[in-house]
């Protein structure tokens, strides 16, 4: 459980990352609470021969909620998540998320920004963006430039960033209506068997809108269009949420491991995106 | 003088003795960061050695080249066996009577088995050097299944078959195959299927008590410095049994025994992991004798996992014979026993199969028969007893289970019929039909006061109303009740029986008092988080009348403490507590004497009472224990030889029998195969209690230790000999947030034979914890047609026994 021997860099400044990502491409990469990335380079399964830490890049910590859209730099911990007051009025979902990662020990070091940005379809980040439907900033040499998180991920560690760029912001529009983040894990500590994020609004009394995304049921985060289609305009009887949870099925692709086989990871999904619709419904 | 205004009661409270739940003295350095573990030793020059291991779990080496790792910079020597096979060195014996290569001598047995052993300056340059050992491999068909093992045409140890293609003996007798280690038997076979094959009811059952790991927080580790000057070897490590591993060091290396000097320091936990010998031990000797210096060997997690000291691996057949009104007449079991590559299990001598033939439980049967079959496979060895006496956790999970299935099939109660069947209190001392005899026991007495205590009957109404509110689409939540009521076997043992590697399991206790009237203790034992410091200081104070807080208790150095055979099996208090105690009243004999002299009165007519003499019927007329001190070492006395000092080797003459009875109230969730323990009650029968607070802390760490394996913990290979839980992230290691609210309570029968009648209480809750949490889980599925589903209980095997019951849409 000991690294590879590599060279550390502390850049001051954005200008200084950027020009050790350049010189060294993809030999480089940057680090922020360092949750993914360390433990795999102690298993020697991710070779770093320039780590980069932003801990000394000012500007990447702040949480700003505004009247149209909520924006998180990409070294706010969980932590931060948990206790920022405003943040939890504007979006409490990610509250409720937040508190379902890791444990407190890890949620003071790991960040927004590395658990959205290293593509682990296993994070919980990537999968709650892309209900809320967020847009990443990636600043790299040629400049700045958005990403919507639903395009973001491509396949396991695989995503729209550049070798070359650094994930700065992420950008929430202001959500409303009701919410819930489900997860089933074996423990503590745990990657989900399966985690739904919903994001539910109501009229009158049926369902308007509905954004619905599941985590760790497939080699990327899976934000299930259909799933949510199903349920716009229904009164969330019975039969809609049979739909969805059928169109949710449709779209992910899970793989047996030590949580269990296939069988079991769609039974389980059905159940917690279920559990989570209802949960967001009685909010909405 | 405060003395003559305290009261008896204030002077018993001083001396906090046996009885009191006196704070931890260990703990002011554990809770600060003080403590003193192997990987904090760190000596000039010391170097550093980890292993090149193998990716495969059978494989024949073809060849190794270590030019590129020597080339690392702060790399100084890569050993290999060719290296070590002049030494003797490449192959050790195990604890089991068999032998283990040190490192691989042309072909490896397992997932991670230790290849070549760098050495370098510091532990980054080793694993740079580990990256760079080249190591050819031809692999071999992998045997993981051991029934596969017993059909299969593929040797795995050719060492152990003739030249001829014959099967020799093994250290445990005649061999049925070239994968077998041994077939071990207690009981009467005979009569015992006889019994079965006449009874009224027979139920029968097939369970798998799955591979796991003890998984102490500190991993295995040592650091050897051999000082060529004078020719002495110290050898620090997180042994469980210090002087045993020096006097196997001494009898492999040709080291005289009085040149090694082995210490065991402070231990972050052992639970059986930390008892064996590793090749990580020979190999550090081996590198600090041939580079002078001293080398610290140290595990990771992975390591830990993957190759040192596994436990259970049991596949267990039992059948059990009852008259129709569920008097039980006879029990049959056979186990598989997977020991992996190598027989390292750490039993008795004389136990291939540990004490598994206590399985018939805390029941009167009196008819047994117990057959275990010892093989060969492509998995880590170890075999070792996980927070539990020798094998004694299978045992009692395999009868538990046992009463549970004749309960269904009797259409009884599980608490009615184990109430007709526990072996009565008047049958104590009783001997079970497998062999041994239990000291002592009032089971009915402890089962009523659990069943009234969580109120057993109306558990059982909720239940039912659940079924019923389950079947009408009420709730989707299931109730368990699990029941267990174990008899642990401790305290090995009695020297006629009891030995490892010819090494009798007596223990030992050394105590010197000072003049001011303080004193120092050393054991044979070494304490690793168990609180022997705070403990048998507080029998010496029961016993010698000098307060807890004025004796030090010195273990797991062998240069200065007395022989034993270390700390495990919950043996520490059934044999060195007893050993402290009968060393304590050698000293107080002695002081009864002196005590005397100085009253001016007969020996006989001065009485111990708390902390001093007194003559009898004159109460005012005493002297204290610290003025017999004083006086024993400054005064001359007719007939005496100054000091007080006393050492004593105790050979128990039977083991102990804790027993208990445990109560575990389980929901779960059909739909995610989710658990939720509402309730866990805990009755523990230990004997004498000498620390409350201590065996409520043993009891939670035993109860969350055997959750932890009943619901997910497991080594788990794949068809390939590839472990699938090496980290942590797979291996269930509960956290407070896992862990429910314990409810401990106790009876106390005191053992019969024991000086202070205490009987050891650290794996007792593991021991009957296991089948308890195990029972919910099964007892919930009941109303269903479940009869037995594997362990572990984890998420997806809990929803697939729902989904095979039909409870799914």
């Amino acid at each position: 459980m000991i690294p590879a021997a590599f060279e550390y860099h502390r850049p001051q400044d954005m200008a200084g990352v950027l020009a050790v990502l350049e010189e060294h491409g993809d030999d480089a990469r940057v680090m922020a609470g360092g949750h993914s990335l360390i433990p795999m380079m102690k298993l020697r399964m991710a070779d770093v021969p320039h780590l980069i830490d932003l801990q000394d890049v000012g500007g990447l910590s702040d949480i700003a909620v505004d009247g149209a859209s909520i924006r998180i730099g990409a070294l706010v911990t969980q932590a931060d998540i948990i206790d920022h007051q405003a943040l939890a009025a504007a979006a409490p979902i990610l509250r409720e998320a937040a508190l379902q990662i890791a444990d407190p020990q890890v949620r003071y070091m790991g960040t927004v920004g590395g658990n959205v940005a290293n593509g682990d379809p296993g994070n919980d980040m990537p999968g709650l963006m892309q209900c809320l439907d967020a847009t990443f900033t990636l600043v790299g040499t040629g400049g700045e430039r958005d990403v919507p998180a639903r395009d973001f991920y491509e396949a396991a560690y695989m995503t729209a960033r550049e070798d070359d760029e650094v994930l700065t912001a992420v950008t929430i529009p202001l959500p409303s209506g009701g919410y819930a983040y489900e997860k089933q894990k074996r423990k503590i500590g745990d990657y989900a068997t399966a985690a739904a994020a919903v994001q539910i609004t109501k009229s009158g009394g049926t369902c308007a809108s509905a954004a619905i995304a599941m985590t760790n049921l497939s080699d990327t985060p899976i934000y299930s269009d259909a799933a949510g289609a199903a349920l716009v305009g229904t009164t969330l009887d019975d039969a809609a949420l049979k739909a969805a949870v059928a169109a949710m099925l449709n779209d992910i692709d899970p793989t047996e491991d030590n949580r269990g086989p296939i069988a079991f990871k769609k039974h389980v999904a059905g159940v917690i995106l279920r559990r989570a619709i209802e949960r967001a419904w009685s909010r909405a | 003088m405060k003395d003559e205004v305290d009261t008896r009661e204030d002077r018993v409270a001083n001396l906090k003795g046996m009885g009191c739940s006196r704070k931890r003295v260990e703990d002011a350095r554990f809770t600060q960061g003080k403590g003193n573990y192997v990987d904090d030793i760190k000596l000039d020059g010391m170097l550093f050695g980890d292993f090149v291991r193998s990716p495969y779990a059978h494989a024949r080496i073809t060849s190794i080249n270590t030019e590129a790792a020597l080339k690392v910079p702060g790399v100084l020597a890569v050993l290999t066996a060719a290296d070590l096979e002049p030494l003797g060195l490449h192959w050790m014996p195990t604890l089991a009577g068999d032998k283990q290569m040190v490192l691989a001598d042309g072909k490896v047995l397992f997932q991670g088995q230790e290849v070549a052993f760098v050495v370098a300056e510091d532990r980054y340059a080793a694993a740079d050097g580990i990256e760079l050992v080249e190591v050819e491999y031809e692999e071999l068909p992998v045997i993981v299944d051991p029934f596969e093992a017993l059909q299969s045409d593929v040797v795995l140890r050719e060492d152990l078959v003739g030249e001829d293609g014959s099967i020799p003996a093994g250290a445990h007798g005649p061999r049925k195959h070239h994968n077998h280690i041994f077939t071990w038997e207690a009981g009467d076979k005979a009569p015992t299927e006889e019994v079965i094959a006449n009874a009224e009811v027979v139920a029968e059952e097939s369970m798998y008590y799955h591979r796991t790991h003890p998984c102490p927080l500190e991993t295995c580790g040592c650091v050897a410095s051999m000082d060529k000057v004078n020719g002495k070897l110290t050898l620090w490590g997180t042994f469980q049994a210090p002087h045993a591993i020096r006097t196997v060091v001494s009898l492999i290396s040709g080291i005289e025994e009085h040149n090694i000097r082995v210490i065991s320091p402070d231990i972050g936990g052992g639970f059986g992991n930390k008892v064996g010998a590793y090749p990580g031990y020979v190999c550090s000797v081996v590198a600090s004798i041939v580079t002078g210096k001293p080398v610290k060997w140290i595990e990771d997690r992975m390591d830990n996992l993957m190759t040192t000291a596994f436990a259970r691996d049991y596949h267990m057949t039992g059948k059990i014979s009852a008259t129709k009104e569920g008097k039980i007449t006879g029990l049959h079991c056979h186990v598989t026993a997977d020991h992996g590559g190598f027989d390292a299990c750490a039993d008795p001598t004389k136990f291939p199969a540990g004490f598994m033939n206590i399985c018939t439980g805390s029941y009167d049967i009196p008819t047994a028969f117990l057959e275990v079959d010892g093989v060969y496979t492509n998995k880590a060895p170890g075999g070792v007893s996980y927070r539990c006496s020798f094998r004694v956790t299978e045992a009692v999970y395999f009868i538990e289970r046992m009463i549970e299935v004749l309960a269904i099939k009797l259409n009884m109660d599980a608490a009615e019929l184990r109430r007709i069947n526990f072996i009565k209190k008047e049958q104590f001392p009783y001997t079970a039909a497998l062999g041994w005899e239990y000291d002592s026991g009032d089971y009915h007495t402890a089962w009523e006061k659990a069943l009234t205590t969580v109120d057993y009957e109306g558990l059982r109404a909720e239940q039912a109303q659940r079924v019923e509110d389950f079947k009408a689409g009420k709730t989707r939540k299931l109730m368990g009740i699990g029941l267990s009521f174990f008899t642990e076997i401790v305290g090995a043992g009695p020297v006629k029986n009891c030995d490892i590697l010819g090494l009798g399991m007596f223990d030992s206790c050394e105590i010197r008092i000072h003049p001011t009237g303080s004193a120092i203790a050393r054991l044979g034992t070494i304490s690793q988080g168990q609180g022997h410091a705070t403990t048998f200081a507080q029998i010496l104070a029961s016993e010698i009348g000098l307060s807890a807080d004025s004796i030090t208790i010195e273990e797991g150095d062998t240069d200065t403490a007395p022989y034993g055979l270390g700390t495990y099996g919950s043996r520490s208090t059934p044999v060195a507590g007893a050993a402290t105690a009968m060393a304590g009243r050698k000293i107080r004999a002695k002081a009864q004497m002196i005590a005397a002299y100085l009253l001016e009165v007969h020996d006989n007519d001065v009485e111990f009472d708390v902390d001093r003499f007194v003559v009898k019927g004159a109460p005012e007329k005493f002297k204290t224990m610290k003025e017999i001190a004083f006086a024993a070492y400054n005064q001359a006395i007719p007939g005496l030889e100054p000091g007080l000092e006393a050492v004593s080797y105790y050979d128990p003459p039977n083991m102990t029998y804790p027993f208990g009875a445990y109560v575990c109230v389980m929901d779960i969730d059909v739909d995610t195969g989710v658990p939720e323990i509402r309730r866990f009650y805990a009755l523990d029968d230990c004997g004498t209690r000498i620390n409350p607070m201590i065996i409520e802390g043993q009891v939670h760490g035993g109860l969350t230790e055997a959750l932890a394996v009943a619901l997910g913990q497991e080594i788990a290979y794949d068809d390939m000999g590839n472990v699938k839980t090496g980290t942590l992230m797979d291996f269930f290691l509960p956290t407070a947030w896992e862990v429910p609210n314990y409810e401990t309570d106790f009876t106390v029968t005191p053992s019969p034979h024991h000086p202070i009648g205490a009987k050891g209480v650290g794996e007792s809750p593991h021991v009957g914890g296991v089948p308890c949490f195990s029972n919910a889980v099964q007892d919930a599925f009941r109303p269903f047609g479940n009869t037995h589903t594997n362990m572990p209980h984890d998420h997806w095997r809990i929803w697939r026994t729902a989904n095979e019951l039909g409870l799914h849409d």
